[in-house]
């Protein structure tokens, strides 16, 4: 075909101006869209753009360490980090969930579910999904700082307890916060967050947290920090400073070691708490960790009870430590009268029923002085009898026993001191007059705890003036501490006292912890768990005496009380005795060398007398 | 006897309009990438030197004498089309480049400025003032075959730019309403057959996110949605050069190339994306001009499609920024960072001004 190009010029000009048209209102659309865009949305679409560029890192306030009385550190903590998972893009979340629970380590139900908590909270928080993450979770997050931009790393400061269950049950521990602390907290908690769940660190855990800070930074499109926009720092929270003086703490829980019992160390004259141990223990870095419901379920399920601080929780019979309590009730009430002796032949029949004496073969003729440094039952069943169950009941209670002491930890249980009354609202039965036979020797119904003893005895010894038991170090003159004050006559506390300086120094019952030089005072106590008709029929260590051994020195105006509990140890005096004059002989130690000098050499001699109690 | 040529009687308001253009684009390309990879703008700017160089060159040629090469052109074209699905570079998955002397080429770039030549012959040889059954058939044909070509590197933003060239010859030749309805339908069927047996699965997922964009936060879907977010976040004014945060942090997806409409309307506001679009008016509305002066038919084809290849670009181009349709891989003409892209609308404009200098019948 032959091009002809001359042979027609003519244009179709309204098929070109209707070009033109169609040009013209496709320009005006595409302006409408933009304008509706930009002008009518533009906050809208200001806020996404703000919320892609600007993000919120927590920085999480590191917890207040903790210190003994002399400013050592008994608790710190130590840098980790956290992975946290942001937010603002759900559909990205749900897109890489199982990847991330994969690369990570981390049950995909489990992630899920902790997604699905988090719905309610605001998109600019991140959550917290793994904490302490390995190098090769860190690995794995910064691999795919590019293609899962919802991951980030969080430098956090975590608790190291330490590592030989050291303190356990006094510290506490920390652990994630539940959904109910969340919603209780009214904003202060978020989830990820740790709280104090026992101990100081419950007790204390609004001066110990501190308040996180944040940083608001402007991110790249592939996570990348460049720039910050604003940062509200972390208060830090505050160090606490204890009454735990760490080396008699660690002369208890040496001594303490393989055993199941407790040790309660105070200063009377304040109150303070120089140490406490409970055994056997567990290790908090479990529940620092996240514990898993095995080890839970394991610690909980364990018949020793590990969890139980025995210090302030275990509340057992007190056995012959009681009978400081009966001759102080004896020598107040003047019932019966001071010159009172007793004839023991190694039992006595009480209303028709015939009650032993420890000794079978019997203490002979006995008064008060004997019968406290011998532990004479028969003297104080008789005791008993003439005192009657309301008086020794209103006595116990007044010198501390069947009611808290009021120590700063959470958990603190408060005994028992039966009377008629506590008889008829629980059992609806009236008190047989046979059952104050065995309240006088600490038997029956009749329970304290380790602490409770240590504050009577300490109280008693003080002259009637008890100084509720802390151990949050408070200066004295700004921060009295509350006391209870029940006047003891000087006659009461010296024949008692005096009593209970027989014990050790007089051939008593604890003869051989005895301390050149010191004025050691005590009470040895042997408490049966079951009956004796029952003990010839079962055996087992869990069916054994609990030995118990309540010390303090010097013997007038003291400086140190001793509450050692050594679960089925049988005798008090060999069981409990030896580590009450450990920790004594350790606070002498100290006071003649100086704290200082002490110091230096704390460790090495805390192992020795560990060994020296094992082979007296 | 032909008028001589005068470079002085190129159309001055045009050239004025493009430089305008050339000018934003090379601004917000250095905008965009000054702080990430330097020298962008600079090379763009040669390139635009190149294309005016090109430009002046293509006017002086007689566009006659390229009409009457056709054949050859089209040989040509299918050839290059051909060597590209063989040997081309694989880049983003892609055949689309050839290398001459270590320059990549986009064969597919001057492919579409020969379908323009192809399309202004056979139109202008048409004598009746519509469109046969069989004419409509032989343009189908001949736009057809580089069509799947280009569909095959596979490159399917390129390959419907070609639909728009002859949409509107068709258009300017005129064509019977029942032409019309018939190729409406046969469009209709078309759409499954090429979702089920034409299209990859990535371009599907274009279309479905375009469709769904939440379904899809980082692929295309998000890529919409950022483009969206900054085009709506510049306001009426914009955040200012070298201060959106969609474009400087990356959040925008190739922001000096396909997206730098998103990127110029974040930072320079609706007032940009305004005086940029108006630009773009004015140079079409120069074109459909220059058409209605061309000295016959073949040379109004010519201009009409470029016109509307450019069109084209310009519409679908502005659209897929703010989510109208979805991504297809097609740049703004002058304004996107890119040579073979730039080149190839200064070639097309330099035949426009061929066209324009030899309107004048003796």
């Amino acid at each position: 075909m032959v091009y002809r190009i001359e042979d027609d010029q003519k244009l179709p000009q309204t098929r070109l101006t209707a070009l033109t048209v169609i040009i013209v209102l496709a320009s005006l659309l595409l302006l409408l869209g933009f304008w509706r865009l930009q002008v009518l949305d533009t906050q809208h679409y200001s806020k996404l753009a703000d919320q892609n560029r600007i993000r919120t890192i927590p920085i999480i306030a590191p917890r207040g360490r903790i210190l003994d009385r002399y400013g050592r550190v008994l608790l710190d903590n130590y840098p980790s980090f956290s992975v946290l998972l942001e937010r603002d893009s759900p559909l990205q979340v749900k897109t890489y969930l199982n990847q991330i629970a994969t690369g990570l380590g981390i049950d995909p139900k489990d992630l899920r579910q902790q997604v699905a908590q988090a719905a309610g909270l605001p998109r600019y928080q991140p959550l917290v999904i793994k904490t302490d993450a390995s190098p090769a979770d860190i690995a794995f997050v910064e691999s795919h700082r590019a293609d899962i931009p919802s991951l980030d790393l969080l430098m956090v400061q975590r608790r190291k307890y330490p590592s030989d269950d050291f303190m356990a049950h006094v510290l506490g521990y920390v652990g994630d916060v539940s959904p109910e602390d969340i919603a209780r907290s009214h904003g202060r908690y978020r989830p990820g967050d740790v709280a104090g769940k026992s101990g100081i660190e419950r007790e204390y855990n609004d001066i110990l947290m501190g308040v996180d800070g944040s940083r608001r930074v402007i991110v790249d499109s592939r996570g990348r920090v460049r720039g910050t926009l604003s940062e509200t720092s972390a208060i830090p929270g505050t160090t606490i400073r204890l009454t735990i003086d760490e080396d008699l703490e660690r002369v208890a829980d040496a001594d303490l070691a393989g055993k199941e019992g407790a040790v309660v160390v105070l200063d009377p004259q304040t109150g303070g708490v120089l140490a406490m141990a409970s055994r056997p223990s567990y290790d908090p870095n479990m529940f620092a960790k996240g514990i898993t419901s095995a080890e839970w379920k394991q610690l909980n399920d364990d018949p020793e009870h590990p969890l139980l601080n025995r210090a302030i929780q275990a509340q057992l019979a007190p056995g012959s430590v009681f009978k400081i309590i009966m001759a102080t009730a004896m020598l107040q009430t003047g019932v019966p009268g001071p010159k009172y002796t007793v004839y023991c032949p190694g039992s006595a029949t009480f209303y028709g029923r015939v009650f032993h004496c420890w000794d079978k073969h019997g203490h002979g003729l006995v008064d008060l002085h004997t019968a406290i440094v011998h532990s004479c039952d028969v003297f104080f069943y008789n005791v008993g009898k003439q005192l009657g169950i309301s008086r020794i009941s209103y006595f116990a209670h007044k010198l501390g026993l069947g009611v808290r002491t009021g120590i700063d930890l959470p958990g603190e249980e408060p005994g028992l001191v039966p009377s008629e009354a506590w008889k008829e609202r629980f059992y609806h039965q009236p008190w047989y007059p046979g059952e104050t036979i065995s309240v006088a020797i600490g038997q029956g119904a009749t329970t304290a705890t380790p602490i409770q003893l240590a504050y009577a005895i300490g109280g008693i010894a003080m002259g009637g003036d008890f100084k509720r038991p802390h151990l949050l170090f408070a200066n004295p003159t700004t921060d009295p501490v509350p006391e209870i004050r029940f006047p003891l006559s000087a006659d009461t506390v010296n024949q008692v006292t005096q009593g209970m300086y027989g014990v050790v120094n007089e051939g008593g019952t604890a003869a051989a912890s005895r301390l050149e030089g010191i004025q050691f005072c005590g009470k040895t106590g042997s408490a049966q768990v079951i009956s004796d008709d029952l003990k010839h029929r079962v055996s087992g260590k869990r069916y054994l005496d609990n030995a118990w051994f309540v010390g303090f020195a010097p013997r007038q105006d003291p400086q140190i009380v001793v509450s050692v509990l050594v679960q089925g140890g049988q005798e008090g005096a060999q069981a409990a005795a030896p580590i009450a004059r450990d920790i004594i002989r350790a606070y002498y130690q100290k006071k003649n060398q100086g704290q200082q000098q002490y110091t230096k050499v704390s460790k090495p001699p805390a192992v020795e007398t560990a060994q020296a109690a094992v082979n007296p | 006897m032909q008028r001589r040529v005068h470079t002085a009687d190129l159309d001055w308001w045009l050239l004025a309009l493009v430089g305008a253009l050339c000018c934003l684009g090379i601004i917000e390309v250095y905008s965009a990438t000054h702080h990430v990879m330097s020298g962008m703008a600079w090379r763009q700017l040669g390139w635009v030197g190149m294309g005016l160089a090109t430009l002046w060159l293509l006017s002086r040629l007689d566009y006659q004498w390229l009409l009457e090469r056709t054949p050859i052109l089209y040989a040509l074209m299918l050839a290059g089309l051909l060597v590209v699905l063989v040997v081309g570079h694989v880049r983003f998955g892609a055949r689309r480049w050839v290398e001459i002397d270590g320059i990549p080429i986009q064969v597919s770039e001057f492919a579409k400025l020969v379908i323009i030549i192809v399309l202004a012959r056979y139109l202008s040889g048409v004598r009746t003032d519509r469109l046969s059954l069989s004419d409509l058939m032989k343009i189908g044909a001949l736009v057809g075959v580089p069509l799947v070509f280009i569909l095959l590197q596979p490159d399917l933003g390129t390959a419907l730019t070609l639909v728009p060239v002859a949409a509107v010859g068709v258009f300017l030749a005129g064509i019977k309403w029942k032409h019309v309805l018939a190729l409406v339908i046969l469009a209709g069927l078309a759409i499954p057959v090429a979702w089920h047996f034409v299209l990859k699965p990535y371009q599907k997922a274009r279309i479905t996110t375009f469709l769904e964009p939440q379904q899809d936060p980082r692929g295309s879907g998000y890529q919409i949605l950022q483009s969206e977010i900054a085009v709506g976040s510049g306001g009426l004014w914009g955040k200012g050069l070298g201060r959106g945060s969609q474009n400087q942090l990356g959040f925008v997806p190739v922001r000096y190339s396909d997206f730098i409409l998103a990127a110029l309307g974040e930072e320079l506001g609706f007032a940009g994306v305004f005086l940029t679009l108006l630009l773009y008016v004015g140079l079409l509305l120069r074109l459909v001009a220059n058409a209605r002066q061309s000295k016959d038919r073949a040379g109004m084809y010519l201009i009409g499609g470029v016109a509307a290849i450019l069109g084209f670009h310009i519409f679908v181009n502005a659209a897929m920024v703010i989510g109208w349709m979805p991504v297809t891989g097609i740049p703004l003409p002058l304004v996107s960072y890119g040579g073979s892209a730039t080149l190839f609308v200064f070639m097309a404009l330099g035949l426009v001004m061929s066209v324009r200098l030899r309107r004048f019948v003796n």
